[in-house]
């Protein structure tokens, strides 16, 4: 039965396993996420954590279902109407994924914060959905302490916005789009040279010359190349046409002189851009292994730490410079010999590049008295983490108070993007406003038809105040202040649906380590379908 | 264009109000206080940033309510999300068409769907779902592809608007033609009100896209058959003879050693979704593998090049289908092609596709096409098929000649493939071709013949 129910998810979340992975699975299935207020924004977004099997989740809501709400939550039916909001969706939920376990809490967020705000400690991750300002902030206050991430989602009419908040968040596996190959051409390792002193393009018959793979053939015209240029590879764009060149005249001749068919030769000619470029460290990973943790290894240091600085040890003494090898070359026009065994060339430094990195890990470990290699932080053992060393990332989020803080607010940010008054920075602002409205009034702006005019007035005092505090010299449109009065704080399920797609996915990259979360505030305007992430 | 927004989501008062006379019964008897207040603010408050032919009224809910119909083609990933943000956006008369039963690994995703309903008709399941978690919605479903779902286009084709969710460019193409077939040009000026807007895109992993299609007006599916590269085939010598990856491996065991084998009986195809061929294909590929040192292939690879998988998940579809619904709203169309990409943070780029002077399936010109007159027919079929911006798959060629129609070439009928065969290695000299000649193209990827017209090279 254990193996049925094993294929049954494996066919089940096959489409999902094929982008993270079994251990991204694992991860999903052993976490735990919180959310704050079952609003359509709210099940949208567990709608799209329970599909692919998170482990559990906790709805916390202390409202009763009114007809509004179910006009636009799809788990939510007019029966529910009266009911406890958490305990409604939670069945409608609970239903989509026999293998989740759904739980929910009859309470408002901020008893809870007031009676136990310890019960949030346990989550992974706590989602919190259409919270008034001063809960936001007060729960942001103590999952900052906590170390638990905290993602603040809202639907406001036409205007969507997430707001992440974690300290530190290490990603191995951030699986880049366009990531280059690791070829090493412009410094060869020993075994590389060595495997490419094995041919001897002139004396090899038309068949084999026809098949060597592009890699040989640009290292050994390097190789002449250097050897008459001072050990210079070419570097500007007149030495990489007549380095081509050079290639282009090696194209076998048929006996009328015309250049014969070879393929493996164009593809080195079309190459030779990338592959001169230059081995080196991004600048994102320089600054982690300049980072704090990374140089000092305690007892406690995380997992990812104790692994970067693995990686570099091996660069600065081993990798004279270089990250270990990554060992995998693409594909490329060859007889499968000539590529297999170039491959393995590339696998093996692999793998003994591997080997050294693992060495410095298990000497910090025992430096700092600990016996086993630990495996949290996505569970990777070392060849991942060397396959993957040039695309480490860490993401800091600021934490809520530094945004709100008159001291830290980033207010270059603000003014310099509301240089284009029309940019999502104004629905930024336009989102304190209405917060400092429902602060002052109890309510939101415009929420019945006759509150939408004489709202507007109101709503702009509450956007001049806050530009004042913040001394900000920005202009905030009239027209913005009329369309928030408008949206009455409605929430439209489609709004609603966008931020669950897009708020599950930053969950779900949390949760995995893998991929990489946004930093740290997401603006999506529904009106023009434009959308912006700004550092706040 | 104003016209044209008014045919969709934003509603014009004259048009409602003549709508209102012919209300359906039964509109508001399933609703209950509040349950559209969410959506009224939208359509009864005036706002600053709305199109200036939008007029707020209590009429535009019943409009939508009633009278709004929708064609949902592709009841999947994006089919559900459609379903469900047009059902809770006010939409009620949906059609939504899909020739799929549900599979174990649609459930991830395709939240309509339940273990239970595997082998059920996507369609079927759909609507009933929908109707029954959203009270009023009146969602009809249709299983059905080819000559049944041409049938029911001829007789339904007073759509507002039609979104697809497809998982297939050829299906695309089709409706994309289908719904060019419908313009009505008088003088050869496109009268509007024929155009049906069709919304369109799709997803992959964390990437996908939206785009807004006004057949006639702005750019078409084949304006832009380049942004739908073809699918990677790899070479027939790297697989018969020299494999480097696994998966080299495994189509050599799809195409050349299956046939062979004929593993499973004579005539019996590799069917992808049964797990016994799966696994015949994964020990064979294994085999082959062994042969030239090749490690990698796995069982999960192997269905992933059999079927051609698509990864895909819940979260990227929910987007998507959302930035349909908004692509033809009260505030503007969008113009015209959006793309979404969250791999890194997350990242939307819209821009302007445009519309190709000498489209194949839209432009109403022929096609320009030149060839020397010792070219053969066999050059001419390849360009068809290999053109970047024709992709035809199984194309019929016919002309005119001494006044009666001569099939070229026809390779969807047997016998007539067997009879014109011999012309594919003839010159178009030999074939009575002549310079400006006009050739009918058929072929699946479009309902309607495309017409070449022929310039003779030196």
């Amino acid at each position: 039965i254990m193996a049925d129910q094993k294929t049954n998810k494996e066919q089940r979340y096959d489409r999902q396993l094929r982008l993270w992975g079994d251990h991204g699975q694992e991860a999903l299935e052993n976490a735990h996420t919180c959310l704050l207020n079952a609003t359509a924004t709210g099940t949208e977004i567990l709608k799209n954590l329970i599909l692919p099997g998170i482990g559990a989740f906790t709805i916390v809501d202390g409202h009763r279902v009114t007809g509004e709400d179910v006009g636009n939550n799809f788990f939510l039916s007019s029966d529910s109407i009266g009911k406890n909001r958490a305990q409604a969706a939670t069945e409608f939920l609970q239903e989509l994924n026999s293998d989740v376990s759904g739980n929910f809490v009859e309470e408002s967020p901020d008893k809870l914060l007031d009676n136990d705000p310890e019960f949030f400690h346990r989550f992974s991750l706590v989602i919190g959905v259409q919270l008034p300002e001063s809960t936001c902030l007060r729960l942001g206050s103590v999952l900052w302490s906590a170390g638990v991430p905290f993602l603040v989602c809202r639907t406001y009419g036409l205007v969507g916005y997430m707001r992440l908040v974690v300290k530190e968040h290490t990603v191995v596996e951030s699986h880049p789009d366009n990531a280059l190959e690791d070829l090493r051409l412009d410094q060869p390792f020993t075994e590389l040279k060595n495997h490419i002193s094995t041919y001897d393009l002139d004396s090899m018959e038309k068949k084999d010359h026809s098949h060597t793979p592009w890699i040989v053939v640009v290292a050994k015209y390097l190789e002449n190349w250097c050897n008459e240029h001072d050990l210079q590879v070419p570097k500007n764009y007149k030495e990489k046409e007549a380095f081509r060149q050079l290639i282009r005249e090696g194209i076998r001749k048929n006996e009328s002189g015309a250049p014969e068919e070879e393929e493996n030769f164009d593809e080195a000619i079309k190459n030779v851009n990338t592959a001169l470029n230059p081995t080196k460290i991004s600048s994102a990973v320089d600054d982690i292994f300049n980072s704090e943790q990374c140089e000092n290894i305690t007892s406690q240091t995380a997992a990812f730490w104790l692994m970067a600085r693995g990686v570099r040890d091996f660069v600065q003494n081993e990798g004279n410079g270089s990250l270990p090898v990554r060992g995998t070359i693409p594909d490329m026009i060859a007889d499968s010999d000539k590529f297999i065994s170039l491959q393995n060339v590339y696998r093996e430094k692999a793998l003994q590049d591997a080997a050294v990195v693992a060495k410095h890990i298990q000497s910090h470990l025992q430096a700092v008295g600990k016996v086993t290699y630990p495996f949290n932080a996505g569970g990777l053992p070392v060849s991942p983490l060397c396959k993957n060393a040039a695309f480490l990332r860490v993401v800091r989020c600021r934490s809520l108070a530094e945004e709100y803080s008159v001291d830290s607010f980033h207010k270059d940010t603000i003014t310099s993007c509301m240089d284009s008054p029309d940019s999502e920075m104004v629905l930024y602002l336009m989102l304190r406003a209405v917060d400092r409205f429902y602060q002052q009034h109890s309510r939101y702006p415009g929420v019945y038809n006759y509150q939408v005019e004489e709202d507007i007035s109101t709503l702009k005092l509450c956007v001049n105040s806050l530009l004042q505090e913040y001394s900000l010299n920005v202009n905030v449109k009239d027209d913005y202040v009329h369309e928030f009065c408008r949206y009455g704080a409605a929430e439209p399920h489609t709004v609603a649906s966008f931020l669950g797609g897009a708020a599950a996915q930053e969950a779900i990259k949390l949760i995995t380590h893998q991929f990489v979360p946004f930093n740290n505030t997401f603006i999506y305007n529904a009106m023009a379908q434009t959308s912006t992430t700004f550092q706040l | 264009m104003p016209e044209l927004i008014s045919l969709s989501l934003s509603l014009s008062l004259s048009l409602s109000l003549s709508i209102h006379s012919m209300l359906v019964d039964g509109g508001t008897t399933s609703d209950w206080q509040g349950r559209w207040d969410h959506v009224k603010k939208f359509l009864e408050r005036a706002g600053p940033f709305t199109h200036p032919d939008f007029e707020p009224n209590t009429e535009s809910l019943q409009f939508l309510l009633d009278t709004c119909k929708i064609l949902v083609v592709g009841a999947g990933g994006l089919g559900c999300e459609l379903l469900k943000d047009l059902a809770l956006s006010g939409f009620r008369h949906i059609h939504v068409v899909d020739m799929d039963t549900i599979d174990v690994s649609n459930l991830n995703r395709q939240f309509l769907f339940r273990p239970q309903d595997v082998g059920r008709p996507k369609a079927e399941v759909a609507a009933d779902f929908i109707n029954r978690r959203v009270p009023g919605c009146r969602t009809c479903s249709l299983f059905a592809s080819g000559d049944r779902l041409i049938f029911f286009f001829s007789l339904n084709t007073e759509f507002h608007i039609i979104v697809c969710g497809l998982d297939s460019v050829i299906a695309r193409r089709w409706i994309n033609g289908m719904l060019l077939s419908l313009l009505v040009y008088e003088d050869g000026v496109l009268n509007t009100s024929s155009i049906i807007p069709l919304i369109d895109g799709g997803t992959e992993g964390f990437k996908g896209n939206a785009r807004v299609i006004l057949p006639g007006m702005t750019a078409c599916i084949d304006c832009t058959l380049e942004l739908y590269p073809p699918q990677i085939n790899f070479p027939m010598c790297t697989i018969a003879s020299m494999p480097r990856l696994p998966e080299h491996c495994i189509e050599y065991v799809r195409i050349l050693q299956w046939p062979k084998d004929k593993p499973f009986g004579d005539g019996v195809g590799l069917d992808g979704d049964d797990p016994k061929h799966i696994q015949w294909v994964f020990q064979r590929s294994l085999e082959r593998a062994a042969q030239f040192n090749i490690t990698g292939v796995t069982y999960r690879l192997t269905q992933g090049v059999v079927k051609r998988i698509i990864p895909a998940v819940a979260s990227t579809n929910a987007v998507i289908a959302v930035l349909y619904i908004c692509a033809d709203s009260a505030y503007g169309t969008l113009n015209n092609y959006l793309v979404f990409n969250d791999v890194d943070g997350l990242y939307t780029y819209t821009f302007e596709a445009e519309k190709k002077e000498n489209c194949s399936a839209c432009s109403q010109v022929p096609q320009d096409m030149h060839f020397s007159p010792s070219a053969t027919l066999q050059e001419v079929l390849n360009y068809l098929t290999d053109s970047t911006s024709l992709q035809m798959k199984s194309p019929d060629i016919t002309t005119t000649l001494d006044g009666r129609n001569k099939t070229l070439y026809l390779q969807t009928i047997a016998s007539i493939e067997e009879r014109t065969r011999p012309n594919l290695g003839r010159t178009l000299k030999e074939l009575g071709l002549v310079d400006g000649q006009e050739l009918a193209v058929a072929d699946v990827t479009t309902p309607q013949t495309v017409l070449f017209k022929l310039s003779f090279t030196s």
